[in-house]
Order: C-alpha cells, then sequence, then structure tokens
C-alpha cells in the first residue's frame, strides 16, 4: 500500500505498549538464559561428574556427587530445583572448592564490573569528542590527509583485540619501561593498564561510529533546514546534528558494552586479576559446572540488562522510536 | 566480465587495495609453504639454548624445550588461519541456513527460530563460545565448534536483516504475482541480491574467528599441546614475559596482521562490490569556465540578482557541472517558477542562490546578489530573517527529535535576540499564522505527529518568523496530494500578498507553475532555455513539448499522448551545442555545434534556440514537440 | 474476456482498516481508474488483488471464481509504481519476463515469447540479456508491461505506474499500456493519484476515500457532473489550464486536514473536510451519525454521500 500520512494527532501514548514489549522481551530472553545456562551440564557429553572429578575418582563417591547434585531425579524435577534455587539466591556449590557459587560470585564480581565501567567511561569520555572531532574536520570531503590518518589508525586498533592489546602494553609499559604492575588489583596504578587494554579498541570503534553518524546526520535534510536558517555552526552541530548522531550511535554503544564484558574475560586473564573473568576460565577448565554455570548467568543477565537499558534511553531520546515499534 | 576485472585492478591499486592483498598473499603462502620448509626446524628441541631471549640465531627466542619460537610463529600459521577460516565456514553455513529458514518454514517455526536468534545475537561471540566451549569439551575439535556456532547467530541475523530489505522491494512482490514459488525466489531473488554483503562480511568474520580462536587457545581452552597455534605461543610467551618479551610480542603481531588481512580484504572488497559506496571526492583540475549568457541589466530593487551562476562537483573523471551559467533576477513581490525534469540543476540552483551548496560543490557566479548585497557577504541574520526556504520532503525536513516549535523559534532567538520564551510565543503565532489549527498544542509537538500538509505549513511558518523578502520553495508540493498540494500553494499565494515577499518555486509540474506564478524559467541540463511570462506562448521547443506532454483535465482522450524521444543528457556528458538537439525535431547543424545563448527575444521573454518557434497559437496546439 | 469483482472486500493491517468493504467491479475490457490521497488504500486493493495483502473480509473474483482458488500463476497480473524497484537489479530482463511465463512453455518458445513481448512494448529483443541498471525508468517501466503481460493476463492491474518517471516519459508508457489494453482487450484497473492521467486512460471512475470507494460511474459522466463533494474537491484541485488554482473558493474548511485512517470519523468519513457537511450546514447531524455508504447503491454513481446532488 501507499505510505500513508503520518497520524496527524496521536490519541494515546505509545509508551505503555513499547515498554511492556521490550519487558516481554526481557523476560523471554532471560528464561531462555535461564534454560540454556540449566541444559549446559546435560549437554555435555558424557557424565559430567566423571569429568569433574576425573577418570580416578572411585564410583561410589561419583554416585554420591551425582546424588547431591540431583542429577539422578528426571529432568524437569531438576528445572524446577533449579529455578526454585536461583529464586532464593541459591546458585548450587562448587564441585572444586566446596564454597556456595553465589559466595564466590559475590567475591569477585566487584572487580570485574570495576573494570568494566571505567573502560566504559573511559571509551566515551575519548571517543565521543574525537569522533565529533574528525568528523567537523573531514565534513565534505574537505582534509583528506585527516581522514586517511583517522581511518587507518581507529581501523588498525579496531582490529586489535583486547588481550593483544594487553599483551602488547604489559610488554612495554609493564615488562620494557616498569612504570605500571604486570598483575594484580592492588592500587590505582593497576588499574591503568587492564583498563587501557579494554578501552582501546572499542574507542576506536566507536570514535568511527560517531564520525561517519555524524557526517550523515549533517548530510540529512533537517540540518539543511538548520543551516538555511542560518544558526551559527556550532549550534546546527550541537542542538541539531548531534542528538541525532549520538541517537544512532547509541546501538552500537550498547553492543560495545556487552562485548566489552566479554573482553574482560580475557583481560583479566592477562592481568591475573580476580574477577569473574579469571574465575570462569579456570572453572571450565576444572569442569567444575556449576560454577560456570553461575557465572554464565551472571554475564547472561548483564548483557540482556544493558541490552534493556539501551532500549530504553533509545525510546526517551529519540520520540519516534516507541512509535516505530508499534 | 571485463568491466569487472578493471574495477578489480583499479581495487588492487589503491593503497588498502595493494596493502590487503600483500597481506593476504603473505599469510596464504605462509599458511601452505611453513609447515614443509620448517616444520622440522619448528620441532627441533635444543637443550643447550633454552628460553633464551632473541639472538642471531633464535630471532624470537626460544622456548622452555630450546624449540625456535620465530620458526614456531611461522608453522603455525596453518593451524591458526586454517581452524579460523574453518570455523568461520561452519559459522557461515549454519548461519545461512538459520536465516533463511524462516522464510521457507511454516509460519510459527519461522517466527520460533528468528526469536531464537534475536535471543543468542544479544549475547558477545566471546561469552557464547565460552559456554559452547563447556559443551563441546576443551579442545581444538570444541573451540572450532564453539567459535562456528558463535558466529552463526550474528550471520542469521544478517541475512534475515539483508533479505527482509531485499524481500520489501517490489521486484519480490512481482515474482510472487508471476506465481513464482518459495524456493525459487529465495534461490534466484533473495540469495543473489543478498551475496554480495555476505561475502565481505564472511571475510570480516574470519577475521574475527581468528583472533577468536587465538583468544580461546591463550586462555587454554583452544588448541592442546602438542599442536600450537599463535594464542597457545601467546599464552606460553607470556608466562616468561620478564625474560623475553619478545616470545609474546611474536605471535602477537602475527594473529594483529593476519586479521588485518581479512578485515582489509573485506573493505577492498566491499569497495568494489558497491556494497559501501565511497564518493569520490578528488579535485580534477581546474573548474571548466561557464559559458557567457546576454545578460539585461536587473532593475535596480531587484530582490535576487543571478549572473552567469554555476554549481559543479568534482567527479572521479574531471567536474561535472549540473548547473551551467544561469542568469536571471527576481523583482519585489514577484512570483517566479522555475521547471524543468529531474536532473535539470533547478534544485542546485535554488540551493546555490540560498547560500546552502556544501563543499566539494563549488558555486561561481558573475553576480550574485541578495537585496542589493553580494550574496557571500550577506551577514546570517539578514539572510536568516529574511531569505526563507521551504524544502520538499516535510518528513525529513524536521529535526525529528527536538519539537515543532522550537525548530521555528530559534530563529528569533539567533536573530532577534529574543528570549525563549518570546521565541515561542512568536513560533505558535506564526503558526498560527498559517493557520495551524490548534497552534499552541501543535507548537509542542514533534514532526512526526504532523501530517505532511501541515508540516510544510510549519516550514512556511519558520520562513515567517523574520520578514522574508524572498521564499525559496523547492517542489514544495510534490510529496503531497493534491487537495493539500492547493492549500500549500493558497497558503504561499496569500504570504505574498501579505509580507510583500517575491517568491522563487521550483517543481516539476509545469502547471502548476504556470497557474501560480507570474514567469516561468524553463531549466534544461543545466541551463535556463527559455524565461517567458506564463500567460505568453512558448517558443523554445523544449518549453513547447514539455507543454505538450502534460495530461490535465482537457487532454483529448482519443488521440495518443505527445512524447519527447530520448532522453536528457548526464551532466557529466553534456554536448558542445544545443543539449536539447538530440531530442529536438527543429535540430539543425548549428545546434549540434554551437550552444545557443539565452537571448532577449520579446518583452520579458528570453530564449536560448537557434529556431524559436514564434507564432501567435500556444504551444499546446503545436505538433513540432510531439514526435 | 474477463470481469473483475471486488466484492466487499476488506483489509486490516493490525488496527488499520486499509480497505473497507469496497465493491467494485472491472467489466471485461473496460479500464478502471481508480484515483484516491495517500492513504486511501487503493494500493492495498491492488495488492489484494493479486494476494499481497491479506482479504480479512468479503472476496475477490475473476470471472466469478474466488481468486484464493486460483493456480499459483494467475490470469490475473499487476505492474508496480517504482520500476527502480520492481525489477530484480540482478537478473537479465529476459529472464525477468521468461520466468513470469507458463510452466509448460518450451524453452525455444520461451526465446520467441520474449523476443515478441519486448517487440510488443517497443523495446528491441536484443536487449534481453540486459540487466536492469542498463536502462532508463521508462525503458524499465516497458519491461515491467511485458513481464506482466508474460503471464497472459487476462485482467491487468497498474499501481500508480506513471509516478516515478518525469512527464516527457510518462507519455510514452501511457500510450503504450492504453495500446496494449485495446490490442489484447485486457481488462484493466488503473491506479494513480493524478485525476487528469486516470481521466485519459480510463473508461469507468472510482473514487476512494480513507479506504472507501465514494463515488463510481462512467469517466465522463463521474468528471463533469461529480456527485460526492469530495471528487468535486479531487477536480477542483486538479492544476488545468481553464481554472486557477489560487482563487479563494471562500470555502471556510479549505484549510483542513486529511482524516488520519487509524482513525476514521463515524458516521461520513468525509465530514470533517466536507464543504457541504455538518460543519457548514449545521442541521445536517445525519452526516456524523449515519454511514452514507450504507445505502451508496440507490444514488448516482453509486456516491457515498447523503446530500449526494
Amino acid at each position: 500500500m501507499t505510505t500513508a500520512a503520518a497520524p496527524a494527532g496521536l490519541r494515546g501514548s505509545p509508551w505503555p505498549a513499547f515498554a511492556a514489549r521490550r519487558l516481554a522481551r526481557f523476560a523471554v530472553s532471560l528464561w531462555a538464559l535461564l534454560t540454556a545456562a540449566f541444559l549446559m551440564i546435560h549437554l555435555v557429553p558424557g557424565d559430567p561428574v566423571r569429568a569433574s572429578l576425573g577418570l580416578t575418582a572411585p564410583a561410589e563417591l561419583v554416585a554420591a556427587k551425582r546424588a547431591e547434585l540431583g542429577l539422578d531425579d528426571p529432568l524437569w524435577v531438576q528445572y524446577g530445583h533449579y529455578v526454585r534455587g536461583l529464586l532464593s539466591g541459591d546458585f548450587g556449590t562448587s564441585m572444586a572448592s566446596g564454597q556456595p557459587v553465589a559466595q564466590v560470585i559475590g567475591d569477585r564480581l566487584p572487580s570485574t564490573l570495576q573494570l568494566a565501567v571505567l573502560a566504559f567511561a573511559v571509551v566515551v569520555v575519548v571517543a565521543v569528542p574525537v569522533g565529533v572531532c574528525f568528523a567537523v574536520l573531514t565534513r565534505g570531503g574537505r582534509r583528506r590527509g585527516a581522514e586517511l590518518g583517522f581511518t587507518s589508525v581507529s581501523v588498525f586498533l579496531a582490529a586489535i583485540p583486547e588481550f593483544l592489546v594487553a599483551v602488547g602494553l604489559v610488554a612495554l609499559l609493564a615488562v620494557g619501561l616498569g612504570w605500571f604492575p604486570v598483575a594484580g588489583s592492588d592500587d590505582v596504578s593497576a588499574y591503568v593498564l587492564p583498563v587501557a587494554a579494554l578501552a582501546v579498541g572499542p574507542a576506536a570503534v566507536l570514535s568511527r561510529m560517531v564520525r561517519v553518524e555524524l557526517l550523515s546526520v549533517l548530510g540529512a535534510d533537517f540540518v539543511r533546514t538548520a543551516r538555511a536558517k542560518r544558526l551559527p555552526a556550532r549550534l546546527v552541530y550541537v542542538r541539531h546534528a548531534l542528538p541525532n548522531a549520538l541517537t544512532a550511535t547509541l546501538t552500537l554503544g550498547g553492543l560495545m558494552l556487552t562485548g566489552m564484558v566479554a573482553g574482560t574475560v580475557l583481560v583479566e586473564n592477562v592481568f591475573a586479576w580476580p574477577g569473574l573473568g579469571s574465575t570462569i576460565v579456570a572453572s571450565i577448565l576444572q569442569k567444575d559446572y556449576p560454577l560456570v554455570q553461575g557465572i554464565v548467568l551472571v554475564y547472561g543477565v548483564g548483557v540482556l540488562l544493558v541490552n534493556l537499558l539501551v532500549d530504553v534511553v533509545l525510546g526517551l531520546l529519540d520520540p519516534r522510536s516507541a512509535i516505530r515499534e508499534a | 566480465m571485463a568491466r569487472r576485472g578493471s574495477v578489480w585492478a583499479a581495487a588492487v591499486r589503491t593503497p588498502v587495495g595493494a596493502c590487503s592483498a600483500v597481506l593476504l598473499a603473505g599469510v596464504v603462502l605462509l599458511a601452505v609453504l611453513a609447515p614443509l620448509l620448517w616444520g622440522d626446524a619448528a620441532a627441533a628441541i635444543d637443550t643447550d639454548a633454552i628460553g633464551q631471549g632473541p639472538s642471531g640465531a633464535h630471532w624470537f627466542g626460544t622456548d622452555s624445550l630450546g624449540r625456535d619460537l620465530f620458526f614456531r610463529t611461522l608453522v603455525a600459521t596453518r593451524l591458526s588461519v586454517g581452524l579460523a577460516v574453518l570455523a568461520t565456514a561452519i559459522g557461515v553455513g549454519v548461519g545461512v541456513l538459520l536465516g533463511t529458514l524462516p522464510s521457507v518454514l511454516p509460519r510459527w517455526a519461522g517466527r520460533l527460530l528468528t526469536a531464537a536468534v534475536n535471543v543468542a545475537v544479544a549475547f558477545p561471540g566471546l561469552l557464547l563460545a565460552l559456554f559452547l566451549a563447556v559443551i563441546f569439551g576443551v579442545g581444538t575439535q570444541g573451540a572450532v565448534l564453539a567459535i562456528a556456532f558463535a558466529v552463526a547467530p550474528a550471520f542469521a541475523r544478517l541475512v534475515q536483516t539483508l533479505s527482509a530489505s531485499v524481500a520489501g522491494r517490489d521486484f519480490i512482490a512481482a515474482a510472487r504475482v508471476s506465481g513464482v514459488g518459495r524456493i525459487r525466489l529465495l534461490a534466484r531473488h533473495v540469495l543473489p541480491n543478498i551475496g554480495e554483503p555476505l561475502v565481505v562480511n564472511a571475510t570480516i568474520g574470519a577475521g574475527s574467528a581468528l583472533l577468536a580462536f587465538a583468544g580461546l587457545s591463550f586462555l587454554g581452552i583452544g588448541v592442546q599441546a602438542p599442536d600450537y597455534d599463535w594464542g597457545r605461543l601467546l599464552r606460553e610467551g607470556l608466562d616468561g614475559i620478564y625474560v623475553n618479551p619478545v616470545a609474546a610480542l611474536g605471535p602477537c603481531v602475527a594473529v594483529v596482521l593476519a586479521g588485518l588481512a581479512f578485515n582489509l580484504v573485506g573493505e577492498t572488497v566491499a569497495g568494489v562490490v558497491g556494497v559501501r559506496t565511497r564518493a569520490s571526492r578528488r579535485a580534477a583540475g581546474p573548474l571548466p569556465a561557464p559559458r557567457p549568457a546576454a545578460v539585461a541589466e536587473p532593475a535596480d530593487d531587484a530582490v535576487l540578482v543571478v549572473e552567469n551562476l554555476q554549481v559543479a562537483f568534482p567527479g572521479p573523471s574531471g567536474w561535472t557541472v549540473p548547473v551551467r551559467g544561469v542568469s536571471f533576477s527576481v523583482r519585489p513581490g514577484e512570483a517566479i517558477g522555475v521547471v524543468g525534469e529531474s536532473g535539470s540543476g533547478k534544485s542546485l540552483t535554488a540551493l546555490a542562490v540560498s547560500r546552502l551548496i556544501e563543499t566539494p560543490g563549488v558555486v561561481t557566479a558573475d553576480r550574485l546578489e541578495f537585496a542589493g548585497t553580494p550574496l557571500a557577504a550577506a551577514s546570517d541574520r539578514e539572510l536568516g530573517t529574511s531569505l526563507a526556504m521551504v524544502f520538499q520532503d516535510p518528513m525529513t525536513s524536521f529535526n525529528p527529535a527536538r519539537r515543532v516549535g522550537r525548530q521555528l523559534a530559534e530563529v528569533s532567538e539567533q536573530h532577534h535576540g529574543l528570549s525563549r520564551r518570546a521565541a515561542f510565543a512568536r513560533a505558535i503565532d506564526r503558526l498560527t499564522a498559517v493557520r495551524v489549527p490548534a497552534a499552541a498544542r501543535r507548537a509542542r509537538q514533534y514532526p512526526h505527529e504532523f501530517s505532511g500538509g501541515m508540516r510544510q505549513r510549519a516550514m512556511i511558518g519558520m520562513g515567517l518568523m523574520g520578514q522574508p523578502k524572498l521564499i525559496i520553495a523547492d517542489e514544495p508540493t510534490t510529496a503531497l496530494d493534491v487537495t493539500v498540494q492547493r492549500q500549500v500553494l493558497r497558503l504561499l499565494a496569500r504570504t505574498r500578498e501579505a509580507e510583500g515577499a517575491a517568491i522563487l518555486l521550483i517543481s516539476h509540474d509545469i502547471a502548476v507553475v504556470s497557474q501560480t506564478c507570474e514567469r516561468m524559467l524553463v531549466m534544461y541540463a543545466g541551463r535556463v532555455v527559455e524565461d517567458l511570462p506564463t500567460g505568453s506562448p512558448a517558443q523554445h521547443p523544449y518549453t513547447r513539448a514539455l507543454l505538450a506532454t502534460t495530461v490535465d483535465l482537457g487532454t483529448d482522450r482519443d488521440e495518443p499522448l505527445a512524447v519527447i524521444p530520448g532522453r536528457p543528457p548526464e551532466p557529466d556528458q553534456v554536448p558542445d551545442g544545443c543539449a536539447f538537439a538530440d531530442r529536438c525535431p527543429l535540430a539543425s547543424e548549428r545546434c549540434r555545434t554551437e550552444d545557443p545563448v539565452l537571448e532577449p527575444t520579446a518583452d520579458a521573454h528570453r530564449v536560448a534556440c537557434w529556431h524559436p518557434q514564434v507564432s501567435v497559437l500556444s504551444g499546446r496546439s503545436q505538433e513540432e514537440g510531439a514526435a | 474476456m474477463s470481469v473483475l469483482e471486488f466484492d466487499a472486500v476488506s483489509v486490516r493491517y493490525g488496527k488499520l482498516t486499509a480497505v473497507d468493504g469496497v465493491r467494485l467491479t472491472v467489466p471485461s475490457g473496460q479500464v478502471v481508474g481508480l484515483v484516491g490521497e495517500s492513504g486511501s488504500g487503493k494500493s492495498t486493493l491492488a495488492r489484494a488483488a493479486v494476494g499481497l495483502a491479506p482479504v480479512n473480509a468479503g472476496r475477490v473474483l475473476l470471472d466469478g471464481v474466488d481468486v484464493r482458488k486460483l493456480p499459483r500463476r494467475r490470469p490475473l497480473q499487476m505492474v508496480f509504481q517504482d520500476p527502480y524497484s520492481s525489477l530484480d537489479p540482478r537478473m537479465a530482463i529476459g529472464e525477468s519476463i521468461t520466468e513470469a511465463m507458463p510452466r509448460d512453455t518450451s524453452r525455444g518458445a520461451r526465446r520467441e515469447e520474449v523476443a515478441r513481448l519486448l517487440d510488443l512494448v517497443h523495446l528491441g529483443p536484443d536487449r534481453a540479456a540486459m540487466l536492469p541498471g542498463q536502462l532508463s525508468g521508462g525503458q524499465r517501466q516497458r519491461v515491467a508491461l511485458a513481464r506482466a503481460l508474460a503471464g497472459q493476463p487476462k485482467v491487468l492491474i497498474a499501481d500508480e505506474i506513471t509516478s516515478a518517471l518525469d512527464v516527457s516519459v510518462q507519455g510514452a508508457v501511457l500510450n503504450l499500456v492504453r495500446d496494449v489494453q485495446r490490442r489484447l482487450s485486457l481488462s484493466m484497473l488503473f491506479i494513480s493519484h493524478n485525476l487528469a492521467v486516470v481521466r485519459y486512460v480510463s473508461d469507468i471512475v472510482a473514487v476512494m476515500y480513507l479506504g472507501r470507494i465514494v463515488e463510481a460511474g462512467p469517466a465522463e459522466q463521474v468528471l463533469t457532473d461529480p456527485q460526492h463533494p469530495y471528487t468535486r474537491d479531487l477536480l477542483a484541485s486538479a492544476p488545468s489550464a481553464h481554472r486557477n488554482l489560487l482563487a479563494d473558493t471562500g470555502d471556510p474548511l479549505a484549510d483542513t486536514e486529511p482524516a488520519d485512517p487509524h482513525h476514521p470519523p463515524p458516521g461520513c468519513r468525509y465530514h470533517p473536510r466536507c464543504p457541504i457537511g455538518p460543519l457548514v450546514h449545521t442541521d445536517r447531524t445525519l452526516c456524523v451519525s449515519a454511514d452514507p455508504a450504507d445505502d451508496a447503491a440507490h444514488r448516482p454513481h453509486r456516491a457515498a454521500c447523503h446530500f449526494a446532488a
């Protein structure tokens, strides 16, 4: 059909429907995540307890452990136990250490969060101004040199994964120059390298994205309208171009933030950072399945929360996005 | 195909293309040859040289068994790259399958699959890979499967979005109407049209898979001893980083170079197949000189004087000049229409005379004056308050994220020094003036809450925030329905009367212009070919043909419609002679070699034609235009 | 020779009723022009006929048979608005045409048929191997017509086929469509927002407003003696050499907005804009309370107006 003219006046806000839809999506994803984490143990080929305790473990011990974990119950009973446990904050018990999984997570989560939030802040503070500057400098094909330089450097930086940046930084600044500690999280200087390693790549990606979006917004009709009003360039950028460009960048920002959650896993392992990332790898290698399960759940919920946050912010910033959905 | 070949050759000659070709060739060669040439050297254990730093004999030093790390890094190329490519291939295959299945499966199954993919894609690849590594088990095989299945959802999503955008196009609907079945639709219409972006993304995906694999091996979850890839070498190197940093940095560099190779190849392919078109912005030599035109001395009080206006854009093969020497003037209160087909340069003329052409476009003119001052020297306040613009698409011409009233108020805040509140009050007043109902409420709404006609009113209201001497309206009603078109045209006429403003109305519709304007400029291929009072008979064959082809309520239903054969020249291939000669029934040898100049023929009538048709009959009854 | 009949057809997209109980007949060998503003549902009606939009109520009948019961390759073909989007950019035009032919056509026959069709739309048969990108907009629209004809239709639907084209090209396409329609005695539903174009092509004109047909009748009659006020408004708005577009009609409702298709007004859907309706004649409350579509069949031109004149 021909595109219908936009509604002349909106009767009723689209917000409740939008919010309900988003919450429903969150709930469904959360359920999928729970179930996937639950099934993980059952998808492991062979007997997870046997795998965990090793081939030499006596059969009685294995059987006892199986019973303790409830692995002999029918699947749906186990699922029920599992969900009920989660609801009451019981994530199970680590097979390796015997500690409650919830406690291990509680110990480790703060360091990981610190790292991720700090790195994200650094990315935003650095990348947005840089992207805006280069967009303004190189708009309409001006300053080809600057554009080429910016593009090549950002492509290059974006192509290096955080753990390689981490290794490079360690080799150069910690081992070579001795400015920062190689590992640990004891004092403030220990934060510099991990945060830098996490932030470099995303900052390059984001600044490139900000530049591209801003350039495309600068070509939009409404920016031409703003220029036709003869507003000073500063206002054209700040009031008309930037908000729309940042809205467009927000989705990527969310993806990056979730990517950063994953990035912490590698970076923590380089710097022996006492966070969730080093714990999950250790527990995977030890086949400590309950612990893996719990940590996967925490990461997953983090990702889902970030996505929800992005959606909500997007809905607030862009009055159309809520309606576009409806 | 020859054309394609030359495009590839050209792509390889660009810096990025050359880099990527060299890098890729290097990586492939190493992957094939290194294990054959240096496999033994890399495996040779030398107990005399354990854990050494870099030296002439061992460039990267040696590991804990005295094996040469340089050779090990080279030999690891095959496993690192091979596994990455393998994982990508599986992942892309699964992804394409998951992405295309919903269009073939029953509706409910398709939806379920789509929903599952949407949930999976929200999680970062590395987390998925870690999760899957638990299921598939630690080791090479597990890591390949983990990465493959971690890549798959993203590709499924890509295939879905790409096919959705293709499926929305009319050729799919047309094929369905023709009775083409689902499978053939997918195979013949959808997949070929999404193939290129898929290849590009798969290439870049292989780069990411390489990095992810290195990551897993680095964590100890991927390749296990005695096999080794770059990730493993990196892990081993990191343990001894104080003794020999090169042991860690060597594999690092290898991973980065190989990853970069894939990324750059992806970018190059994207450039060639046009997934991401990059506008050529190379300045190409000096601007061509505009051809001179006879110019009548404009009236002293003219609002707008344009002499020999030229607009040029740099292209890959020299300057493209879509506006080639346009001259006219607008008297106070006059309504002038500019008519032409798409590509005639009419909109660019409008933008140029309102100083809105941006780099890389270049505007030159012998004279370009607004209200007596050269346009280049006019102050922003002057232009902002006395030159009003109305653009074609009311949908996109307002900032979607700002309230309409605020967008109007800005003008007065900026140029009249009004406070926020006072400016907003004036905005409401102006919206009332352009007959926007319930203006006070509407001013607080966002543009998307306005209908097209209302938005165009608001746009005119924006021009009325000042005291416009000239309103430039660029196709203001093209996007509107006829009944709304009439409303907007009437509003423009009323505004002109009330404010004493002149109007420059750009339109493709000669009927609209002839009914709303006193004078019209007919543009063809970047020039004004005729400048005539709307009442008087046209003399240029193009104008006459345009009039003859226009269907209106009086068109004779029993006769075929008049047509103009051929099509206008591309702006970068304008002939030396008259640009209309190829389509003109009156064209002579002179027309093909000499470009006619716009010259006065009668009172207030100018024509650029060697054979103007001076007759008492109106253009409509003439048959010359209809070939 | 076939009759296409819309029998109380409704099409809904979610809460939006794009087409609401439309009755319209395209008689055999005749051209019915359907005119209306954007959002009036005219394209949706066309898409419903060819199965691209869901028919939620009523039936579309081809020679008395519900089109949903017809085989996949229906003798009902359509030409779309945008020739830049309606041809697969990666498929040679000859192949696009071949694809629409009946399955049982032999290979050799197909090649001949492509040549014949291309010739019919005044394109050289040597162009069969070209990609759409190598053709101009007008030429592409000819190819689209040839493809529609390849399906050996009895009824052709043309949806805004010239609105994406420049005026100088529009004439040639219209001439061709008219010529082909007459030569093959096709029944045709010709949709356009341009009343002048509809008038030129059609034998019968139907006017659509907010999902309803508000007036339908022989072209000359509808245009010279319009019954519905909306038709009169359309006629007055069409640019014409004989009328001043800007002349103030003194109509107090001249500046009202088109209604929102998501929230159609009660009673007569046109009443908020109607110059002879309740907003001008305050005693005409009937327009707000009763739907004039109910007894439209008894009025001249089936006008959906209580005060049709």
